[in-house]
């Protein structure tokens, strides 16, 4: 272990998250972790680091950051600048930083969360199986909190990189303020007939209450069908799944809840979390109704991407 | 066959890796029951694929990861485990005691509880800790146990405006269910007392105390009792 930052200005929300934390919900332990999958597994790999490595999970402003010693670091996710010493330097690839450096990390133009990765990976330690944060619950991560100024941040041992690694300019993700998300109907569907048509058809507003808790969308009424309860008994909800609450506007649980009351009218697939991820409020959402099958040949197809990509990084 | 119980285990589609099995349509303790079974069986046979299972008041959700197994395949596996049920032991659920200290500054709204119903305080304190409660559900926060089986002379409806904070340990009661809240949190439930027992500890083995489908019994303690157990907490 040795030190790897000081924390000069954290920003509004700086986090640390891994893959997150999984076996635990039946606790009320909700998953945590990354919420912009691709970007945490490609900043990851900039810098050499297996998947289960920790890293910066930064929202909408970066942090000013004092470098403590000689290592690489890699920027992905949302277009935030990222500076050593004023001077930019660029984004999806791996950047040599040596101690005394101030790394400074912009305001998002597009997107909404950045990941910082850095050589070795943060340490903090393990919590119920994962370095993640669960502000909610006060565990995990930096002292189960968001970072504040005066941190000390430390980060595992590992050599820096022989030669440095940058994504391929085509493989870089945009994030148009237009979002179209694939979503499986159900588990809850058949609660739902003329608001299953008005949901998969209407552009839906994405309001400030977005978080990674859940995103609470604004656009027309979506009407449970005549004779359903107006909520179900209270289970678990999968990342992804779309609540439809008694104001009937929907909202897109993500990583920090376990449990739901209401009826859920599609999931969005995995492939597409990371999408939420860079959503901003004011950004249009529109859902795309799409099969298991289809779902998983998606999953398949996001999966052999990423594979493809780290090998390429790696040399292999 | 329990009252709202299925014949036969209905699937919902949750999702690309998840899938929502129910055993019932209505919150019932032979529902739970064999929701808790399925849960301990599935637990045991650990099944290649499967990422976590989690039990609900009258259902089981199954995250399973889909480049190792196939919803067609995992919905097999989980039929041949239901008509193998009779088969299998089932452990008998643990059973905790946890020790309460009720009214005063630590149930605040025990008087609103016990004037609703007409009631004594002592009326409403002997009435809450008498039975043996099944823990339906754990969620909500961690290791919040959704209890059902209050008996109906103190059923009282949320408050009107949820506490922005509720301590650590504090009792409930929301309309038919009865909880504890192991974390400081908001919360809108009538808190009647609280326990000295750390619920959670995340640094614990097992950071929760028990698990659905267990048994709570309330016991009231006096207040020198509580800050006798909360000193020995601190020291644990």
């Amino acid at each position: 272990m040795r030190d790897a930052f000081r924390v000069v200005t954290p920003g509004p929300y700086l986090t640390v998250q891994d893959q997150g934390r999984f076996g635990y919900q039946k606790m009320g332990i909700p998953i945590s972790g990354a919420l912009d999958f691709f970007s945490f597994t490609v900043a990851n790999h900039l810098v050499g680091n297996p998947l289960e490595s920790a890293l910066f999970e930064i929202t909408i402003l970066g942090p000013h950051l004092e470098v403590l010693s000689e290592m690489d670091v890699a920027l992905t996710g949302a277009e935030m600048e990222m500076s050593v010493n004023s001077i930019p330097v660029e984004r999806w690839s791996s950047i040599r930083v040596k101690s005394g450096d101030i790394l400074t990390i912009g305001q998002a133009r597009s997107g909404c969360r950045g990941y910082l990765a850095v050589s070795g990976g943060i340490e903090v330690s393990h919590v119920m199986g994962s370095r993640s944060t669960y502000v909610g619950g006060e565990l995990g991560g930096y002292e189960g909190r968001p970072l504040k100024k005066g941190d000390l941040i430390r980060c595992g041992k590992k050599k820096v990189l022989d030669r440095p690694r940058h994504l391929s300019e085509s493989a870089i993700p945009r994030y148009p303020q237009e979002i179209l998300l694939k979503a499986i109907p159900g588990p809850q569907d058949d609660f739902f007939d003329e608001g299953s048509a008005l949901f998969f058809t209407s552009p839906f507003l994405v309001t400030p209450k977005a978080d990674r808790m859940g995103y609470r969308l604004k656009g027309p009424l979506i009407p449970l069908k005549s004779g359903v309860p107006k909520s179900i008994i209270s289970e678990p909800a999968m990342p992804g799944a779309v609540q439809i609450p008694a104001d009937q506007q929907p909202i897109i649980l993500l990583l920090e809840q376990t449990v739901g009351g209401y009826a859920k009218i599609a999931t969005v697939v995995t492939p597409d979390i990371s999408k939420i991820a860079q959503a901003t409020p004011g950004d249009t959402i529109r859902f795309e109704s799409v099969s298991l099958e289809i779902a998983h040949e998606l999953f398949r197809e996001d999966h052999q991407r990423r594979l493809k990509i780290i090998n390429t990084l790696s040399g292999l | 066959m329990g009252a709202g119980l299925f014949k036969a285990a209905q699937f919902r589609i949750a999702g690309d890796s998840g899938l929502l099995v129910e055993y019932g349509d209505s919150i019932h303790p032979d529902v739970n029951h064999k929701v808790r079974s399925m849960s301990i069986i599935l637990e045991t046979e650990r099944i290649h694929g499967i990422k976590e299972i989690i039990p609900t008041y009258r259902s089981i959700l199954v995250v399973y990861n889909p480049l190792i197994i196939t919803p067609l395949s995992l919905k097999c596996r989980l039929s041949d485990l239901e008509n193998r049920l009779s088969e299998i032991e089932i452990p008998p659920p643990k059973r905790i005691e946890i020790p309460v200290y009720y009214g005063g500054s630590f149930g605040p709204d025990i008087g609103f509880v016990a004037t609703t119903h007409s009631l004594s305080e002592e009326e409403v304190i002997r009435i809450h800790s008498q039975p043996d409660y099944l823990i339906y559900m754990v969620g909500f926060t961690p290791g919040f146990p959704f209890l059902g089986g209050l008996p109906d002379i103190l059923h009282t409806p949320r408050l009107e405006t949820p506490r922005i904070q509720v301590p650590a340990g504090s009792v409930g009661i929301a309309n038919a269910q009865t909880g504890i809240y192991p974390v400081t949190s908001p919360g809108g439930w009538r808190l009647i007392g609280r326990t000295p027992l750390r619920l959670f500890d995340k640094n614990r083995k097992d950071p929760i105390l028990y698990k659905a489908g267990d048994r709570i019994r309330f016991k009231p303690i006096s207040e020198s009792e509580y800050q006798r157990l909360a000193v020995e907490q601190k020291n644990l």
